[in-house]
Order: structure tokens, then sequence, then C-alpha cells
């Protein structure tokens, strides 16, 4: 098998051999540390020695029990469905208004939804904070969803564009040749269409406002502080095995999101 | 029967008719325009009050003193120690973008010619990192790095290494995790760019005579280079103004230009300093994106994230 | 009420329709009567597609009027038009099956669910389709799908159908025979047609009457056989059918090839000094020099013979180097002339067409 030829230009896999090997190591590099923290969460002992000396699970019931962990993982939830609901629906609004305009004002609207994503976060997060403290809405949730959703929202568009511009407008024409109205051709006919990169798009939307962490750090805090900010100076402190709980809960979470975007993309008939 | 002698007949009413429906025609036209323009502007709304005006508000700040317009703080980042703070940042986005080229495009190729089943699961793998907390992330890499962290420990268990070795809270330590969360992005683009690449090239390439290897480097790696000045770009630039990494692995000997925009903030309340620091950087990343937009065309770059 | 006509005639009165600088409609006007099936002809990029699309309303206009029967429809939204409308790829709702395709317009028009379903039934027994209701559209072949677009465009019986080159996507047989069942469906139902394509075959296998346009004006509205065999310029003559064409002299009301003058069955429409003498390979026949009285006659050398099936092209190069062509049908039991050997072709007087190069 190894002689067979693995590319048309007939090099054969044995000599490519040490390609595959690197790339192995590579995607090891890849995976592998954020595995080895699952075990560790479940280690006995203060200090992260590998294997653990012994099993337990009191870094969960420690994560559970503290108050300050649970209320930092409820802003965080909290915030990030919010985030998701609010940058779905106005991200895949304006993915839809651009592509169904045509003007030349629809490529500078399109550039202007990409800047967040261009910016660096440190910068957007000072901001932030200054227009915040202005505003008195430093450490709420309502400023930390708002906040989220200007990182959110261009992923939801971008999301959205791109499967717009592989959709065949003319079913729309089609529909509303046939009496309906361009609300109700949008929602019987285009939505259901694009509603795969819809769920995409907002599952990228969570993910991204619960994994936010620098801007959060700015404009999240007293009792408002997001898990990512708790995180974030819990590990600046000390290596609290605390957090290879939450690790470990946090990794579960994102395999379970990215098998669903992935499912969902699947399904994709178009 | 001609069709020019037609309009002769009624064009003395036509131009009455014609007329008054012009203007609702176009009054329509902008009517739609108008409703189609504002489903956009929800979005278009936050991301401009919330995000883009305090930029430029700070663009402003980075020119104001108590006294007025001035200069004074851009002149203060020549201070040698911001000049340090600018190497070291340069200088771990270039080491960390050469590092993810020579790791990431082996991994993109191999994607890019695997069997449909083996690609997606590799790309996956590829996702997975993107998809894990950042903090989780850099977690792992504490625990796998300090002095008696996993590395260390087997290192010495196997007999390797006599004493520990320092490889976190320093700048090999935030290399190392840098790398680990920006090669995603360096492999993505790559492997976007690689799968366009028609297999006839390669293919006429072998038929004219060039040996495999020839054909790589003569025929394939050229074809990729959009893709790579992809990576590259988005790569080097994330790097530029990242913060979370160098301050959590860099044990505070690493100091990076956004770690100095946020200790002006949080610790000295410097809002000039921070602004001028963050127009800098700003500048910086619109110059680099620029360039590459110029070198492969702006509308890849909007379409291929 | 619903009226009991079953099909309206189109007004289109000075319509205009520019993007920038260039006019994809140059006022532009057409009576369609009611029930006709007319053709728009014309080559990629002439407006044709446009002025379709203006009627269904997806186009808003600079100027003009669109009058259905005595309703003006210029400034009605499309969902409001009630035009059936064919699309060049189909479009047909891919999550939905075929009953629910055809359902959607009875649906949004609130007709009962029971009158639903039975014409549905109905739709899909007249374009031969029945049973496969619950199909979903990607199991459908090309063929099949146009059958179901068809079907859903007239399924709410409105009166006026427009079709924006529904053939094309298809081989060439399926597109002969669906070009007789559109023509079918046209006569069994009566409602106007206007069709578009740029394949001028099918244009006159299926029209009533052909609007050739190009760069956004109508160049000649006729039936097929006049537009075929009286065309107005040569750039009608060119697209429709296919000729060759010799450049003559026309001065005192008489046609001359170099010096020598046609003889016509009446004098040329155009009084312009350059135009074209237009040859059809049919029109053509192999004469013996002698037999040529009353004909026009060429005289020029075999160059090449090309089978065709049912006919041949036989290319002869004239005296002066230019080329023409004759047809001739295969039931001819002649042999092939061989390339060299020299020949003498014969055009009757009322075969005889002079067209300018384009309609002043």
């Amino acid at each position: 098998m190894l002689a067979r030829p693995a590319t048309d230009t007939q090099i054969t896999h044995r000599r490519r051999l040490w390609l595959y090997a690197l790339v192995g190591l590579v995607v090891l590099f890849l995976i592998a540390p954020s595995l080895l923290v699952v075990p560790l969460s479940f280690s006995d002992s203060r200090y992260l020695t590998f294997p653990p000396p012994a099993w337990s699970t009191r870094w969960y019931t420690t994560y559970f029990g503290a108050i300050e962990w649970r209320e930092a993982t409820y802003v965080s939830f909290m915030a990030a469905i919010l985030t998701m609901l609010l940058s779905t629906t106005s991200g895949t609004l304006a993915a839809y208004g651009l592509h169904a305009l045509r003007s030349r004002w629809s490529a500078l609207a399109y550039a202007a939804f990409i800047l967040p994503l261009v910016i660096p976060a440190i910068l957007i997060a000072i901001g932030i904070f200054l227009l915040y403290a202005q505003l008195g809405l430093n450490n709420t949730l309502a400023g930390i969803v708002l906040a989220h959703s200007v990182l959110a929202i261009p992923l939801v568009v971008i999301t959205v564009a791109s499967s717009l511009k592989s959709y065949d407008m003319n079913q729309e024409m089609v529909a509303r040749s046939l009496g309906a109205t361009r609300l109700r051709a949008f929602l019987t006919v285009t939505l259901p269409q694009i509603r795969i990169s819809v769920i995409s798009g907002a599952l990228l939307a969570f993910i991204t406002s619960l994994d936010e962490v620098v801007i959060s750090l700015f404009i999240a805090g007293g009792d408002k502080a997001t898990l990512t900010k708790r995180m974030f100076n819990a590990l600046r402190d000390e290596i609290d095995p605390t957090i290879a709980a939450i690790s470990t809960l946090l990794i579960a979470l994102s395999v379970a999101l990215l098998g669903m975007s992935q499912f969902v993309q699947s399904r994709d008939k178009t | 029967m001609p069709a020019a002698a037609q309009p002769a007949l009624t064009e003395h009413l036509a131009h009455h008719r014609a007329g008054r429906n012009a203007a609702e025609l176009r009054a329509q036209d902008r009517a739609e325009q108008w409703m189609l323009g504002s489903l956009a502007l929800p979005g278009l709304l936050l991301i401009g009050i919330v995000a883009l005006a305090p930029i430029v508000w700070l663009f402003w700040l980075s020119f104001r003193t108590a006294d007025g317009m001035t200069l004074a703080h851009y002149e203060r980042l020549l201070h040698p120690s911001y000049l340090i703070t600018l190497g070291s940042t340069f200088e771990l986005s270039f080491l960390v973008t050469g590092v993810s080229i020579l790791l990431g495009y082996p991994l993109a190729y191999i994607i890019a010619q695997a069997r449909p089943r083996i690609a997606a699961l590799l790309l996956l793998l590829v996702l997975f990192p993107i998809w894990t907390s950042l903090l989780v992330r850099c977690y792992a890499w504490l625990v796998l790095l300090q002095r008696r962290g996993l590395i260390n420990t087997w290192l010495s268990d196997l007999g390797f290494i006599d004493g520990p070795l320092r490889l976190v809270h320093n700048f090999t330590g935030t290399s190392i995790g840098m790398v680990h969360i920006m090669l995603p992005f360096m492999v993505l683009p790559l492997y976007a760019s690689m799968r366009a690449i028609n297999p006839d090239y390669m293919r006429a390439a072998a038929n004219l005579g060039a040996s495999p290897v020839q054909a790589f480097w003569q025929i394939f790696v050229p074809l990729s280079l959009p893709g790579l000045a992809a990576g590259i770009v988005i790569v080097f630039v994330l790097c530029l103004g990242f913060y979370v990494t160098p301050a959590l692995l860099g044990g505070g000997r690493v100091m990076m230009w956004s770690m100095q925009i946020e200790r002006n903030v949080s610790y000295y309340g410097d809002w000039g300093a921070a602004s001028a620091l963050g127009v800098v950087l700003l500048v910086m990343t619109l110059g680099i994106l620029w360039l590459l937009g110029r070198v492969i065309g702006f509308d890849k770059l909007t379409g291929g994230r | 009420m619903k009226s009991t006509t079953i099909s309206l005639p189109i007004s289109i009165g000075d319509v205009t329709k520019t993007y920038g600088r260039t006019a994809a409609l140059d006022n532009v006007n057409l009576e369609i009567a009611s029930g006709e099936f007319i053709t728009l002809l014309g080559p990629s990029g002439s407006g044709k597609t446009t002025l379709l699309m203006v009627l269904a309303g997806f186009i808003r206009p600079n100027s003009g009027q669109i009058r259905f029967g005595d309703r003006e429809v210029t400034l009605l939204p499309p969902h409001k038009r009630d035009v059936g409308m064919v699309f060049q790829n189909y479009a047909l709702f891919p999550h939905m099956t075929v009953a629910g395709n055809l359902a959607y317009p009875l649906k949004l028009r609130g007709i009962a669910r029971a009158e639903v379903e039975e014409r549905v039934a109905r739709a899909l027994d007249m374009v031969q389709l029945v049973g496969f209701g619950e199909r979903q559209v990607d199991q459908l072949s090309g063929g099949q799908r146009q059958r179901v677009a068809l079907a859903r465009a007239i399924i709410f019986e409105p009166r006026i159908l427009l079709m924006d080159e529904p053939l094309s996507a298809l081989d060439k047989k399926l597109r002969e025979q669906m070009q007789i069942e559109v023509r079918h469906l046209h006569q069994r139902l009566g409602m106007t047609t206007v069709y578009v394509t740029h394949d001028q075959r099918e244009a006159l296998t299926m029209s009533d009457r052909i609007a050739v346009i190009n760069h956004g004006r109508f160049r000649q509205i006729d039936k097929p056989q006049d537009l075929y065999e009286r065309p107005n310029d040569r750039f009608i003559a060119e697209f429709i059918g296919e000729s060759h064409f010799l450049p003559v002299e026309v001065r005192g009301g008489a046609a001359y090839l170099g010096e020598r003058a046609m003889r016509l069955a009446e004098p040329p429409r155009h009084q312009a000094p350059a135009q074209f003498l237009v040859l059809r390979p049919e029109k053509l026949k192999i004469v013996e020099a002698t037999e040529a009285a009353d004909l026009n006659v060429f005289s020029g050398q075999v160059k090449e013979f090309v089978y065709q099936g049912e006919s041949s092209l036989l290319y002869v190069a004239l005296a002066d180097g230019q080329p023409i062509a004759i047809r001739q049908p295969a039931g001819n039991a002649q042999r092939a002339p061989l390339p060299g050997s020299p020949i003498t072709l014969g055009l009757a007087p009322a075969d005889t067409i002079i067209v300018p190069s384009e309609e002043p």
C-alpha cells in the first residue's frame, strides 16, 4: 500500500512518510493540550501532577459550590444566549438586505460589518470601556450583550451572506410572481433554505460570546463578571485546579456545539 | 411591418404618460432601496455606535491633553521602553507567523489532498481548537509547560534533562501558546486556496517532465500563494494585537503592545498614552491589510474569511 | 367575481430602462393581442429578458406604461400582477415536493384544501406527470422539472404567461419535443404568452408573431414567415435562418451586383446606395448555364461538400472569390459534385432579397 501513488504526480506514500509523521505531530500538537486538561480535572491533588495520584471530583464540587463561579457562569450564559439572539436576527436581516440591494453601498456597508473583526480586540475593548463609562453601561448585562454582539454580528453576516451568494434569488421572484408579498416570499421560500447558515451563525455567535475575554475584562466586573474574566484572573494569580474542572466542562460544551454545527451543515441539501 | 412606423401614432399622448410614470417609478425604486437598506440599519448602528465611534473618539483623544491639541502622546512613544515593546511585539509576531507557516502548510496540504472522509475529520480536528475557549487552551499550556508541569516532569522522569526547563512565563512559552492559537487561522485559508487549484495543472507539469518535487515547488506552491498570503496576514495581524496569551503565558517578562495599552488604561488611567498606542496599532494593522488587499484583491479578503 | 376571459391583451408604451449610460430598453412600444403567442427574439444583451422582467414587475423601468387589458399595471408590485412566469432555470422550490410547489400559488390565493388538491392533480395530468406529486425536486430530470415549472405557472389560471428561455437547458431532442408541447398547451389554454429566446428556430416554430429586438429596440415585428421571407435589414436576415450576403449597389431603383443588374420581383424598399443581396442556401438551385433565362445566375467553383443528414450544404466560391452556399435535400439523387468543378446556381427573382445593412 505504501508503494501506491499518493498524488497525480505519482509520488508514492512511502516517500512521503515523513510528511505524514510531521502532520500527525502537528495535529497532536493542536488537540492534545486541551484533552490533557480533562483527566487533570479529576485529579485529587492540588498540584498538577500527571498521572494524578488519586481521582476525585472535588474540583467540580468546588466549582459548583462557589457562589462567584456560579454567578459568573450564569452571567456568561445569559450574555451568550442574548448575544446569540440579537446578533442572529440583526445579522441575518443585514446580510439579506445587503444581498438584495445590489448597490455600491452594500459593498461599503459589508466592509463596515467586517470592521470589528479587523480592528484589534484590545482597541475595541478600551473604546467600549470609554463609551460605557459615559453611559453607565459598565458592569451591566445589557452592556456585555451589546459589546459581544459587536463581535458576533460580523460572523453572522459573513456566514449568512456566503450562503446567500449561492442561493438562487430567482425563487423569491417566482414566489412573488405567484402572488406572495416580499415578506411572505422571504419567510416561506428563502429563509427555509438559508436556515442552515443562520443556525451556524447563531452557534458561532453563542460561542464567540461565551469565550470572549478581552472586552469582558474591561466591562464585565463586579457581580456581572463573566466566567472568562474570573478564569483569567484566577490564571494570573495561581493555578487553581478548579479551572481544570471548568475547562473540562467548557471543552465538553465546545465539542457539543461543534458537533451540532457540523451536523446541521451536513444536512444542507443545496 | 417595420417597427419604426409604430410610435408615430401615439407619440403625442405617449409623452404625457411616460413623464408621469417616471416620477412614480423612481419613487417606488427609492422606497424599495430604503426598505432593503434599513434591514441592515440595526446591525450597522450597533457596530457604529458601540465599536466604531469610540475608536474615532480615541483617535481624537490621542491628540489631546488637558492643555489642548498636542503630539506629546506620540512623542512619548519614541521612548526606549515603548520601542522595546514594539520590538518584542514584532519579534513574536514574525516568529509565530513563521512557525505557523512551517507547521501549517504541510497540514493544509495533506488535508487538501486527502479523501473527503479523512479531510472532513482532519478539518474537524483543526476547527476544534477554535471552538475551544482561549482560556482553556492557555491553561492547558500553563499546565504543560510549568516548572513542575507535565513536560518537565516527563522529560526528567525519562532522564532527558537534569533540571526543569524554563518553558513558560517567558518568551518561549508565549510563542508556543500563540502558535497553538494561530495555527488554525493559517491552515484554513491555505486549505481553501489549495482546494481551488485545478488538479490538471499538476498533471500537466508531470506530463511535461517535472518530477513530483519539482512540480510541487514550481507549480503547486506558487498557485497556493494567495491562500498563504491571506493566512500570513491574518496570523500576523492577530499576533500584533493579541493580549490574552502573552498576558497569561508571558509571566510579565513579555511586554506586548496590547499589554501596554491595557496597562495604560487600567493601571495609569492615561488615556492619552493608551489611545496613541491604540492608534499606532490600528494604523499598523490596517496598513498590513491594505497591502494584502493590493496584492491579492480586496474582494477575496472579505469573502474568504 | 372572476372574469371569464382567458386572456388579456398587453400594451407596452414608451418603456425605457437605462443602466447608467446604456439603455437596456430604448423607448419600446408593442401591442400584443389577446391570446397571442409572441416571441421576443434577440441576441444576449438585447433587452429581451429585461422587457420580460418589466412585464413581470421585477425590473422597474425609468418611464413608460404597461397595461394588461384596460388595467394599468406599471406601478403594481409583482405579486399583484397575476401573471404566470417560467424562469430559465425553473426556480422550483427545493424544500417542497412537486405538489407543494404547485399548491403554493393556490394557497396564497386562499383556495380551499380540497380544491387545491384537485387542481394540483389536474395540473400534473396536463403536463403528463401524474403520480409525481410527492417527489422531491432533486429527484426529477431536467425535462420533468421544466414541466413542473410550467404547471406551476399556469395552475392559478393567469391570463398572461411569461417564459424566459425555458427550454434552453434541455438537450436538442427534448427541446424540440417541448416546443410542440408548449405550443399545444397554448392552443388549449389560450392565454396571452410572451416568450423569450435567442434561438431563432424555436421562435419560428412556436410563435404567432416574432418581435426581433436588439440594443433595446425592436427591429422588426412580424409573423414568422414574413420575418423570414421579408427581413428588413441585414441584421434580421443574418439572425433568422442562414444566409450569405453579397454587396450590391442600389441606384435608380435597381440593384447591381458588380455590373450586372439583378432581376427583382419588386424594386428595393430602401434607397441607400450600399446594400446586400441575401442568399438563402435553400433558395438556390443548381442550373445549367443555358436554362437560366429568367433567374439570377451565379457561377463559381465547388469548394466543399458537407453532408448533414436530411440535407447537405455545398460551398461554392464565386468568380471574385466570395463564398456562398447552397442547401439541397438528401432526397436529391445527385452525387456530390467534385471540389474544383465549375457550377452554376440560380435564384428566382421572387427569392432575391435586397436589404440595407441597418434599418435606418
